[in-house]
């Protein structure tokens, strides 16, 4: 076997969303790559149109919905499939994965797991007992050990649309972050490395809630230097946050960290900021997340971090308004309030 | 007492009480050892692996000058060990040898960059060779079956002769090694594993008898000798010396930290388990100072049998099935550890600092030999846990050598091994498995650990004392004198029930064992453990006073033993 004729195996990913489309579309620029859909009537849209969520698709890319089918013709597989559905997802997927196969995943949630009947409120508080990241549920659910995350300001639109963007491709092996550098950089795509995948991960999970909070502050109609109030105090609480769940600092300062941040804070296109705008302008969130199409990760995160937050005794004050926002009632107005009159004025004490 | 084996899922122990059943040997004859055949062929041996050392020593110094600085210093730090570190072991040309590597490290320092790398590998080679021969072992067949049939004579003499207290006892057999030692665990998959593949041996480490315990369980489960890294220390020991020479060992100096050095140490390991050695190395590289289970291991040696599975697979790219190589967690379990109170003053010491121990040995052979006929004449048992074994993954495997995952299904070993459809050396990603493997390790030793009586009452009286002084760090409350020290009996029952309830709820969950003697009457329990906790000290490190309540003699020793349950989050039961 050369290498020229290995290379030419497809590339898998699973997840025809927004995000899973796009990345298949980065991919087909240079190689062949199979689509997997959950949907069999997508499949045959895609078959007869190359068009999905109104993005042409390469050429390069055929769709499936057959998990067993992608298992076996691609040793590379990106799962893009959102946080509540990943491990069932990864449950199907599993019996016919093989410990040669590389998974790099660029879903941005985490997966919880309650006991019988419970929910995020009744337990009184979650801890990383409960809580996993998308790597850790690939490394329960399958004997695939090489995992990778993408994470990084990937906003769908941009990319599709060939603007400059960057990821990170995390892992902790050397040879997952070449092949995703190898598979997904182009001159207008730059990727970087990092060692911390769970680090990256949790930058890229936590970064939702500040997402709301920006569309909420927004939302109240407020300008740039309370932007920038809340994307420096965002980026420490994420800090906090993350090292209590078992991140290094340095992820949350790179690409996946404010590189994401600042971009999902200042994207009216993005569905957490648009949570956070229309519960400023007084919606209801029952209302706002019934006609969403896509789930807003952020939601769920507000709900599973602050629980987090209480166990580990870490200081969330913005995650902890949001949660009262969200789900007590309060409007996005006290929250404010609040937050400008707490008293504790230290800048920076992580370094 | 009724047998706890109830469970018959493979991740289960089965705790049946051994009936003193001796294990018949796998292999018939000594030279169908692949130990033996090593040792037959020892000079060869040591030649491979020397010179698969230079070699690889070279892929990590590819340039003269890296080779250069490299040499200079370890020659620089070998002549510092020879003066500021001298043991009895080491061999007697050592400061000559070193002096006249030096002086050629120094004309060479004067030639032309250029010109040197011949001479450099040709130091480097004869360096590796001195390296290999300090480090190989020398199995004797005719040796080691004395030193087996010595064992196992004065064991049994003195067993019998210390219990039975009738005239002619002494020559008795009716009490055997069998009976202070206990042996539990996964014994009949290990001795079927060490026929379909080779072992690899890993046990915790808390004394510097464990190496002589765990060649006699080696034995004592008819397995074949196995080849052993053993602390160079040790050799310092006479009796000891005599002990592990005879059974196969090779030398591991924790004093030479230089590149060659660990480069021909791990060869000499990864070659002779490729060749099908059984081989044994404590993965926590030192005795536990703390008296903590290991929680982190040394991840050198272990990183030999995940290189030595691939090269096995590399070799033999279209065998369907190559030997496999199993790794066999086992844990050591003890009422009493001798070097006790001079550990757990040594890892005070230096708590919080990551610094070398310096290897004190102040129990020479006649101190050694007085302990042992105090073991076998008292109470106080052993027992020895054989974990499930693992492939190089940490997977659990079958008895046919199969690694299942979590849902049963087989996986091929190799396959971690492969990219782009074919097997590849990849330096980093076999770290990363050896640091995988090295926390499997770690939890498997938590999960096998057999809690004794003794641990619970020393877990409980010292957490009762720390709760007692909430405000003092632990350093303080050690300082506390022991006369200021008292438990409430009754208090200290009931929270001792508390805390063996969670054991026992532990135990349900797959988490950890309990020996047999730790269910029955809470005073009956609490009265075998107290006496038994560090047995053979001067000073007890817990005792009942004329008023029945708990005092200890000595609370830093107490804290040692104590800390053999550290982990398990028992702290909340207090």
């Amino acid at each position: 076997m050369t290498l020229s004729n290995i290379s030419d195996k497809p590339i898998g990913v699973i997840g025809a969303g927004n995000f899973g489309s796009v990345i298949a579309n980065i991919l087909a620029l240079n190689r062949k790559v199979i689509l997997y859909a959950r949907n069999e009537a997508d499949v045959k849209k895609i078959l007869e149109t190359h068009q999905h969520r109104g993005y042409q698709l390469h050429s390069n890319i055929e769709p499936t919905h057959d998990l067993a089918y992608i298992a076996s013709q691609c040793d590379v597989l990106f799962p893009m499939v959102p946080s509540a559905h990943f491990r069932s997802m990864m449950k199907q997927l599993s019996p016919y994965l093989h410990p040669y196969h590389i998974l790099i995943h660029g879903t941005k949630g985490f997966d919880i797991t309650l006991p019988e009947g419970k929910t995020i409120e009744d337990v009184e508080t979650l801890t990383r007992q409960q809580v996993k990241t998308m790597s850790e549920v690939i490394r329960e659910e399958s004997v695939v050990v090489r995992v990778g995350c993408l994470a990084g300001p990937n906003l769908a639109k941009e990319l599709a649309q060939r603007q400059p963007g960057a990821t990170v491709v995390a892992s902790h092996f050397n040879e997952v972050c070449q092949l995703g550098k190898k598979l997904l950089r182009n001159d207008r795509f730059q990727v970087y490395e990092n060692n911390d995948i769970v680090g990256v991960e949790i930058a890229g999970v936590l970064k939702n809630i500040i997402a709301i909070a920006s569309g909420a502050l927004s939302g109240l109609g407020y300008g740039e230097n309370a932007k920038g109030l809340l994307i420096s105090r965002g980026a420490v609480e994420m800090v906090y946050l993350g090292r209590a769940l078992g991140g290094d600092l340095k992820a949350f300062l790179g690409v996946a960290g404010i590189g994401d941040l600042v971009t999902t804070c200042n994207s009216p296109m993005s569905r957490n900021f648009t949570v956070g705008y229309r519960l400023a302008k007084g919606e209801k969130l029952t209302d706002i997340l019934a006609d969403m199409h896509e789930v807003a990760e952020g939601v769920n995160t507000v709900r599973i971090a602050k629980k987090c937050a209480d166990h580990y005794k870490v200081r969330a004050l913005i995650t902890d308004r949001l949660y009262k926002v969200l789900f007590e009632g309060m409007t996005v107005q006290e929250a404010l309030e609040f937050l400008m009159r707490y008293p504790l004025n230290v800048d920076i004490d992580f370094l | 007492m009724a047998p706890l084996a109830r469970e018959t899922d493979m991740h289960t122990l089965e705790e049946k009480k051994n009936k003193n059943r001796p294990y018949k040997p796998i292999l018939e004859g000594i030279p169908d050892w692949p130990v033996y055949q090593l040792s037959k062929n020892r000079k060869e041996f040591i030649e491979e692996v020397a010179l698969k050392s230079q070699t690889r020593i070279k892929e990590l110094r590819p340039n003269t000058k890296q080779l250069f600085d490299d040499l200079q210093a370890t020659a620089y730090r070998e002549q510092n060990r020879i003066k500021r570190n001298p043991w009895r072991v080491d061999p007697k040309d050592d400061s000559r040898f070193w002096a006249s590597v030096k002086n050629e490290l120094v004309e060479l320092s004067a030639q032309n960059q250029d010109d040197i790398q011949k001479p450099l590998d040709d130091l480097l080679g004869k360096i590796v060779l001195r390296y290999a021969n300090e480090i190989a072992g020398d199995f004797k067949p005719n040796s080691y079956r004395v030193t087996r049939e010595v064992i196992k004579f004065w064991f049994s003499r003195l067993l019998n002769g210390a219990r039975v207290k009738k005239f002619g006892a002494f020559f008795r057999s009716q009490y055997t090694l069998r009976d202070k030692i206990q042996i539990v665990g996964k014994v009949k998959m290990l001795r079927k594993l060490a026929k379909k593949g080779t072992v690899v041996m890993v046990p915790t480490h808390f004394s510097n008898l464990d190496s002589i315990l765990i060649g006699w369980v080696i034995h004592s489960l008819g397995l074949p000798a196995f080849i052993y890294g053993a602390g160079l220390n040790l050799f310092n020991i006479k009796i000891f010396a005599y002990f592990m020479n005879s059974l196969g060992a090779y030398k591991v100096d924790r004093r030479k930290k230089n590149l060659p050095y660990l480069e021909t140490l791990k060869m000499y390991s990864n070659l002779a388990i490729q060749k099908g050695a059984h081989s044994l190395f404590f993965p926590g590289g030192t005795r536990s100072r703390s008296g903590k289970i290991e929680k982190q291991l040394k991840l050198g040696l272990l990183s030999t049998a995940i290189e030595a599975q691939r090269n096995l697979y590399m070799d033999n790219p279209e065998a369907p099935e190559v030997r496999k190589i199993f790794i066999v967690p086992v844990t050591l379990n003890y009422n009493f550890v001798l070097e006790a109170p001079d550990m757990i003053d040594d890892y005070l010491q230096v708590k919080g600092q990551d610094k070398y121990f310096p290897e004190q040995d102040k129990y020479g052979s006649f101190k050694l030999l007085a302990f042992m006929f105090k073991f076998f004449t008292k109470g106080s048992n052993i027992s020895v846990s054989i974990g499930p074994a693992l492939d190089v993954m940490g997977n659990y495997v079958d008895e046919e050598g199969h690694s299942i995952d979590n849902n049963g299904r087989h996986i091929h070993t190799r396959d971690y091994f492969i990219s782009n459809g074919q097997i590849s050396i990849d330096k980093q990603r076999e770290d990363e498995y050896t640091r995988m493997l090295s926390q499997k390790i770690v939890s498997e030793y938590h999960r096998i650990n057999r809690v004794f009586a003794s641990h619970v009452a020393a877990f409980v009286a010292f957490e009762m004392w720390q709760r007692k002084f909430p405000k003092l760090d632990l350093f303080s409350l050690l300082r506390l004198p022991e006369e200021d020290l008292e438990l409430d009996y009754a208090e200290f029952r009931a929270t001792f029930k508390r805390v063996r309830k969670k054991i026992y709820e532990l135990r349900e969950e797959g988490k950890v064992y309990f020996a047999t003697h730790l269910k029955g009457k809470a005073d009956e329990v609490l009265k075998l453990g107290i006496e038994n906790v560090g047995i053979f000290h001067l000073k007890r490190p817990l005792l009942l006073n004329k008023k029945g309540n708990i005092v200890t003699q000595d609370l830093t020793v107490l804290y040692y033993y104590h800390n053999r349950l550290v982990g398990y989050d028992l702290e909340q039961y207090i």
